[in-house]
């Protein structure tokens, strides 16, 4: 026995010296493909993959680097800036009045009927290899009548044994603009681009229709419908018109819902029973852009490989100040993308993911509250670095401010903390003191220290920094509730809460006519390791101004619920720049978009006629000082009015090995993927280091087994011959006889 | 025999129907179909229209359960319950709210939780009535008290502490196999050795406990005795007298749950990365997938039917008295 536990202690060792690191996650990857592979993980499978329909950021990891909208983000400058990607310029709308004459570039709002968008596109983009582009020798798709035997042998896309590609063209683009009025789709920009696009309503209106009279699965041809406001100029043109002035629409044109599909793509993904295999688009993508998704297992693991086609792409060569410095700008000019291939493994938990990022089996990672105090260090003079332990191993830390805006809503339409309901000004007065009073008692540099390891600053107003209109330092000071003291903020003290609160008729906490306590309700949807303590801190922030708070705990589908009915009285709430213009966080607060009653994204019902008129000025303005006065004057009376307690905007925190190169945060960018490189000879080397295995243990592991049999099968045996039971020699058995 | 087996298929009719209507009375107390339409169309620009295309696609626009604006048998067919709960029957399970086919994501997932499911039950099971054994021949010894001692200090420890640690120390300080994640075919044995001995491990306090109580109170009976008394050694006597007679009680907890095997296991397969239908179920609830969530509880509800009934055959099995009327 104990020679078979040295036996396995040998062969472990002799393992352990002639073979790779034991806990390898890639065996299936051979060295030279992992020296041009990125390691990543996802921790929830995308819901969509199809570009009319994903809209989340799970989605846009693959999305973003498999379809090319016309226009992308730059790279690497700040503030950000759009740049072509599939366009060949970022279009400039051309102005038309109501007669259909061009009115100049800088013509009000209030006077352009339409604005056109001529999108010219790069000649020679292709996409990806796909059956649905197979075609025969005369041009016949080979795919698209697929036969019950055909069908019976197919089970992935792979089975298919042709795949074909052809270029992308302007009809592709006006395609899958229809596609978002498709009524099975339901892409979720339909209701807001139905208002601008010129008759994108109207074919959704139709479709549907025409939708309720067919079978759940008939396919609905939209090549043979048309959008009056979207029109294929020639090959690589397309126009569309809009209704108005929306200079925000080129940001819808650097996101997936606007990349080209071509018709193919429809009909071959609606053959009958293909849809029963999980052959859809929204599970096979199919684009034009750097990557395809060459596996697709997202029960385990997603791996892109570079689009053989694609091509016209380079590193940029610009950046911000200090990008050069930093090393970003090495790869300047070279073709995209630079890594043929990501593998992305699914990792549900945070400690497995943190551990294999320490392992060296992933390239990048975030930081779990769990392991911040690992990951990062402050030095004395509260500058946030990486801890010496990461930086032993050459990883770094970088950080940036999301364009994200998280806030405690007080409903206007509330009587207690509300102004919308009151005629009587001074009333009106009374409760905009409360809500100040009640914004300033809640310590938001307390909260950022306290739950997110001062991972966020606190916001001064709605529009999040790196947006345009956000103005920083001493000029971007909420004056309500901070005061500028030696360079920096510092909130107003809680003296200043308690006479605000005295003012609104609630001296101690107590309403002045009544006597009776002031009790607020906190609708929140908290949840998850830490919640309670959060709720219990905001409590004890009201203490502090002796105003009690009553927390009621909801689940998401209520509380949105809540909100749609007006029946809160505080919440908490977030919200995600789509793109970074003013008005996308402006319009949280406009009126006629309130939530309750028109199911806006308004959730405080927040209604000020002279902001209302500002902001319908304001989204129709050119960049510009003048447009800069019309945000500034808007965000004050946001700040005068206090419809938000103004909460924080997030900051990401990232480490990366060294070996992974031209790493820049880019909020907004979705297609980042495609400048990022490795250093695979170096990644294998730590990775050799870092994970050699510590073989002794199995080995005691082994002597413990033996150490514990041995003495039980002694002790067996002796207990046996004592009862004289065991392996006694023939003819000493007791009764038996010689 | 065959009457039994057919009265009991009988008996699990009402029985499967009577989950499906819990399963969609719970479901829809707590959900509307706007709510699952808003979980799968996101929180952000959802138009009233889009909502209504969503049911209507899914065939969540009728009522639920009566539907008082149709005539005759329409009035109970037209509805949420039946169109989603007939075709169960027949193992159709349709397709999830996000549009993917169950049956298929099921027959896909059923492997990854069958390979960790079913070492831990055989090597675990085999671990555990050993450990049993042995206590068993040394009981009222120093070894059977702290054998005990240590079920129930294993039994006290909650499993994610196996898991953590476990990974912790095999895969991170040790570094002798991956700490998450999946391989097909042969290359997933190293993914699949920390999670199989965590289980075994995990179960191994509180199962050789049970077996431990099984086995003593057969050690008592006269059979026993007499097997003794021929002179047989104690392993025999253990071996092939007591584990034989303690196989009734060993079948009523082991059998039922080997069908169940294949809905995996939701913590294992979430820490450990393992892309079974434990995970599937999870998310499935987290995502208020109202499909999925039927779907699973259903195969759920007929794997434990199957379990019980072959239970009732193994008890013939093992023990030749034991008669189907």
């Amino acid at each position: 026995m104990l020679r078979l536990a040295f036996g396995v202690l040998a062969a472990s060792l002799v393992l352990a010296g002639c073979s790779g690191p034991w806990n390898d996650p890639y065996p299936g990857d051979p060295p030279q493909l992992r020296a041009h592979t990125l390691y990543s993980a996802f921790n929830a499978r995308p819901k969509h993959l199809d570009p009319a329909r994903a809209y989340t950021s799970d989605a846009y990891v693959f999305v973003g680097q498999v379809y090319q909208p016309p226009l992308q983000y730059h790279y690497l400058k700040r503030p950000f800036e759009l740049v072509p990607y599939a366009a060949e310029e970022v279009p400039r709308p051309r102005y038309l009045d109501r007669d259909g004459r061009e009115l100049p570039p800088g013509a009000p709002a209030a006077a352009v009927a339409f604005s056109e968008y001529d999108v010219r596109i790069r000649p020679g983009q292709r996409y990806q290899p796909h059956p649905a582009l197979a075609v025969d020798a005369s041009g016949r798709p080979l795919h698209h009548a697929l036969g019950p035997a055909e069908l019976a042998r197919i089970h992935t896309l792979q089975d298919f044994a042709t795949t074909g590609t052809r270029e992308v063209v302007a009809a592709d683009f006006v395609h899958q603009i229809k596609r978002l009025a498709h009524p099975r789709l339901q892409s979720p920009i339909l209701g807001k681009m139905a208002n601008y696009i010129v008759g994108l309503g109207a074919l959704a209106e139709s479709l549907r229709e025409e939708a309720k009279s067919l079978p759940r699965d008939a396919f609905i041809d939209l090549e043979a419908r048309s959008v009056e406001g979207v029109q294929v100029v020639d090959r690589y043109t397309f126009r569309v018109r809009l209704k108005g002035k929306y200079p925000q629409f080129v940001y819808w044109l650097a996101m997936p819902f606007f990349a080209p599909m071509p018709p193919e793509a429809d009909r071959f993904y609606a053959q009958p029973r293909l849809a029963e295999k999980n052959i859809s688009l929204d599970w096979y993508p199919l684009g034009s852009g750097p990557y395809m998704l060459a596996e697709h297992d997202p029960n385990r693991r997603m791996v892109l490989e570079r689009n053989p086609h694609y091509s016209g792409q380079s590193y940029p060569s610009e950046g911000a100040p200090g990008d050069r410095e930093a090393g970003l700008l090495a790869d300047a000019g070279r073709p995209l993308p630079l890594t043929p291939r990501i593998v992305f493994s699914l990792e549900k938990e945070q400690i497995p993911y943190w551990n294999k990022f320490l392992q060296g089996w992933f390239d990048s990672s975030g930081i779990s509250s769990d392991a911040f105090d690992q990951a990062v260090q402050m030095n004395e003079s509260g500058d946030v670095g990486i801890s010496d332990e990461m930086a032993t191993r050459g990883i770094r830390l970088q950080t940036s401010v999301a364009t994200s805006v998280f806030y405690t809503g007080f409903n206007w339409n509330d009587p207690v903390v509300g102004s919308g309901g009151k005629a009587d000004p001074a009333a009106r007065e009374r409760a905009r003191k409360l809500r100040h009073a009640i914004s300033l008692a809640i310590d938001q540099e307390e909260f950022i220290s306290i739950f997110r390891n001062g991972r966020a600053i606190p916001a001064q107003g709605p529009i999040a920094p790196g947006i345009i209109g956000f103005r920083d330092g001493e000029q971007g000071l909420n004056r309500y509730m901070y005061d500028w003291v030696d360079g920096a903020p510092r909130r107003k003290p809680l003296a200043e809460a308690r006479r605000l609160l005295a003012e609104a008729g609630y001296p101690d906490g107590r309403d002045a006519k009544t006597g009776q306590p002031l009790v607020l309700y906190l609708d929140t949807t908290a949840g998850g390791p830490g919640a309670r303590s959060r709720i219990e801190w905001q409590v004890r922030q009201l203490q502090k101004i002796d105003v009690q708070l009553v927390p009621r705990l909801t689940d998401w589908n209520r509380f949105q619920d809540k909100l749609r009915q007006g029946n809160v009285q505080l919440f908490f709430l977030g919200w995600n720049a789509d793109y970074p213009d003013p008005e996308n966080f402006l319009f949280l607060l406009y009126g006629p978009e309130a939530k309750a009653g028109r199911d806006g994204n308004n959730s405080a019902n927040y209604a000020n006629p002279e902001y209302d008129r500002l902001f319908e000025q304001m989204k129709g303005m050119d960049d510009g000082p003048a447009r800069q006065q019309v945000i500034d004057r808007m965000v004050e009376i946001a700040r005068h009015d206090a419809p938000w307690v103004w909460g924080l905007h997030p900051v990401d925190y990232t480490l990366r090995h060294g070996w992974l190169l031209n790493s820049k945060p880019n909020s907004m960018a979705q297609n980042e993927l495609k400048y990022h490189r490795v250093d695979g000879a170096a990644r294998a080397a730590a990775q050799a280091a870092w994970n050699e295995p510590v073989t002794w243990p199995i080995g005691v592991a082994a002597l413990g087994l033996v150490a514990l049999v041995v003495p039980a099968w002694a002790g067996y045996r002796r207990r046996e011959r004592r009862l004289g039971r065991v392996d006694a020699p023939a003819g000493t058995r007791p009764g038996e006889h010689r | 025999m065959i009457a039994y087996l057919l009265r009991r298929l009988l008996y699990a009719i009402p029985i499967l129907v009577g989950v499906n209507l819990l399963t969609f009375a719970l479901f829809f107390m707590v959900n509307t179909p706007d709510d699952m339409a808003r979980m799968q169309l996101g929180v952000k620009r959802v138009t009233p229209e889009a909502i209504e295309d969503w049911k209507r696609e899914r065939g969540y626009d009728r009522p639920l359960f009566v539907n008082a604006s149709a005539e005759g048998v329409d009035r109970v067919t037209d509805t949420v319950f039946f169109d989603k709960s007939v075709r169960l029957f027949v193992f159709d399970f349709g397709f999830s709210d996000d549009g993917r086919d169950i049956g298929r994501e099921i027959r896909e997932r059923m492997g990854p939780s069958l390979a960790i499911a079913l070492p831990v039950f055989v090597l675990g099971l085999l671990a555990y009535v050993c450990a049993a054994l042995l206590l068993v021949f040394f009981r009222q010894t120093a070894l059977d008290l702290a054998g005990v001692v240590l079920c129930v200090v294993l039994m006290s420890v909650s499993a994610m502490f196996y898991i953590i640690g476990g990974q912790y120390l095999v895969s991170k300080a040790w570094r002798l196999a991956p700490i998450s994640g999946f391989a097909e075919g042969g290359a997933m044995v190293p993914f699949l050795l920390l999670p199989v001995v965590i289980g075994v491990v995990a179960g191994l306090g509180s199962s050789t406990r049970w077996y431990r109580t099984i086995f003593l109170d057969e050690m008592g009976r006269e059979y026993v005795r007499t097997a003794r008394a021929k002179g047989l050694s104690e392993l025999r006597v253990l071996f092939g007298h007591v584990l034989r007679n303690a196989m009734i009680p060993i079948l009523t907890g082991v059998v039922v749950v080997i069908p169940s095997l294949f809905l995996g296991s939701l913590l294992f397969e979430s820490f450990f990365g393992i892309p079974g239908l434990g995970s599937y179920t999870i998310d499935a609830i987290n995502a208020q997938d109202f499909a999925v969530v039927r779907a699973m509880v259903f195969l759920g509800s007929v794997l434990y039917i199957v379990g019980l009934v072959l239970t009732d055959l193994s008890y013939a099995w093992v023990d030749p008295r034991v008669k189907f009327a």
